[in-house]
């Protein structure tokens, strides 16, 4: 029987690798099945199962929060995305980052300005000593 | 010489500081274990989407995706510096921050801006002082690197580039090659640089389910994130890997300082108690 090769990977680790004689995904358009000697394809998937059916007709069910799949004759990779992706969301974490660096530099004002002050502060004490000295001194 | 109850307080202080640092030591080193691991599981993914990237180029789309265009005119350029959020872990921030501001002088001189975007505390820190365009920022990693923490850093300066606001980007980070050696490593990372091996024997293209652009857009922006999250990857292994090193040596100079110090408390010792016999000596003679 025909197989074709799976291989499952998420930016963080190798989820699943085997073959299979046949593989289910739920692709952005619709639901996916490919059979070995597919012709090349790449499309989006959606947050789902992937479903490959092994040579011994067992099925193993691999839940992807989206990704790209590519398929290639003999070849089938998923590409999954670690966590649900949305535009939206994507967005949302970009503003928090830009947040943080913000925050950030006036963080670094209010520390830059205390260390200016104490600094003032240094100096001024060390005036009063001295002027106190010289009192001592002069009498 | 120093009072005999002087020195063995230090003894003792620095005995309770090679605790820690020994502790500190093993600790260092079975996360980096954990570190490495992971830093190896990451490359299949980067591995599998370079090769369809390359595909997807050399294939006859109708449409380029700009990362993959080379802008001539460079104006401003983005930098993605990846460093640890703590210290103790040797010169290996310093050492990459030097080789950064080596590259960003450079770019100094040639009359270029700069935008930065900090990963990691150490970074952050640095910038504040050394004074850059800050653009965006992401901190508290941990050891267990997600790349949900990432992602939002690291759009605005894809989506900069996309607007045209910096004209190349590069990252920033620390190359894991072994336990004793991490190279500072400065990689460009948009435009991408084409690898070598793309077969250009027979043109074929992708079916494309949905708009050939929009899922190229995704192809790539989920690339660079994933050269981000190596790149993270690999900076967390050299942290455990550097402090595990930096902790030995310190448990090491403990030692010898211990021993430095136990012969001069012993030598201190004695001369108290030649004092104290020859004192006896002296009162005994004189009566």
């Amino acid at each position: 029987m025909a197989t074709i090769q799976v291989d499952i990977v998420s930016a963080e680790q190798e989820i699943w690798s085997g073959k299979g004689t046949m593989v289910f995904a739920p692709g952005e358009v619709g639901e996916l099945g490919i059979a070995p000697g597919h012709t090349p394809l790449i499309t989006r998937l959606n947050p789902g199962d992937v479903r490959v059916v092994k040579e011994d007709g067992e099925e193993e069910f691999i839940f992807v929060s989206g990704g790209i799949l590519e398929v290639q004759p003999h070849h089938v990779t998923v590409l999954s995305d670690t966590a649900v992706r949305g535009h939206d969301l994507d967005e949302t974490a970009a503003l928090e980052a830009k947040k943080l660096a913000e925050e950030a530099l006036e963080d670094a004002a209010s520390e830059m300005d205390y260390a200016q002050a104490q600094a003032e502060l240094a100096s001024t004490i060390a005036q009063i000593r001295s002027i106190e000295k010289l009192r001592k001194l002069k009498k | 010489m120093a009072g005999a109850k002087e020195i063995r307080t230090q003894i003792k202080s620095i005995g309770s500081t090679r605790k820690i640092t020994k502790a500190m030591e093993m600790v260092a080193a079975s996360k980096m274990r954990r570190a490495q691991e992971r830093m190896q599981m990451a490359r299949p993914y980067a591995r599998r989407m370079r090769n369809v990237v390359a595909h997807t180029a050399s294939a006859s789309a109708e449409y380029k995706h700009p990362y993959l265009s080379d802008r001539e005119q460079v104006t401003t350029v983005g930098y993605i510096v990846v460093s640890s959020d703590r210290g103790l872990c040797g010169g290996l921030n310093s050492n990459l921050f030097r080789k950064l501001v080596v590259a960003m002088s450079d770019w100094n001189d040639k009359g270029v801006k700069m935008n930065v975007c900090v990963i990691g505390k150490k970074a952050s820190a640095f910038f504040k002082r050394y004074g850059a365009n800050v653009v965006s920022e992401a901190t508290d990693i941990g050891d267990t690197p997600q790349l949900e923490l990432l992602v939002g850093a690291i759009k605005i300066m894809m989506d900069d580039y996309v607007e045209g606001k910096i004209d190349r980007l590069f990252v920033v980070y620390n190359d894991f090659v072994n336990t004793m050696t991490q190279k500072p490593t400065i990689e460009q990372l948009i435009p991408i640089i084409p690898s070598e091996e793309v077969e250009t024997q027979h043109h074929w293209d992708y079916i494309y389910e949905r708009e050939a652009q929009e899922i190229i857009d995704t192809l790539m922006t989920r690339y660079i994130e994933s050269l981000v999250y190596q790149a993270v990857a690999d900076n967390n292994a050299c942290e455990q890997a550097a402090r595990m090193v930096a902790m030995k040596s310190a448990t090491d100079n403990a030692g010898k300082l211990i021993d430095e110090l136990q012969l001069v408390y012993n030598k201190a010792r004695q001369a108290a108690i030649t004092q104290e016999l020859s004192e006896i000596v002296g009162g005994a003679a004189a009566v």
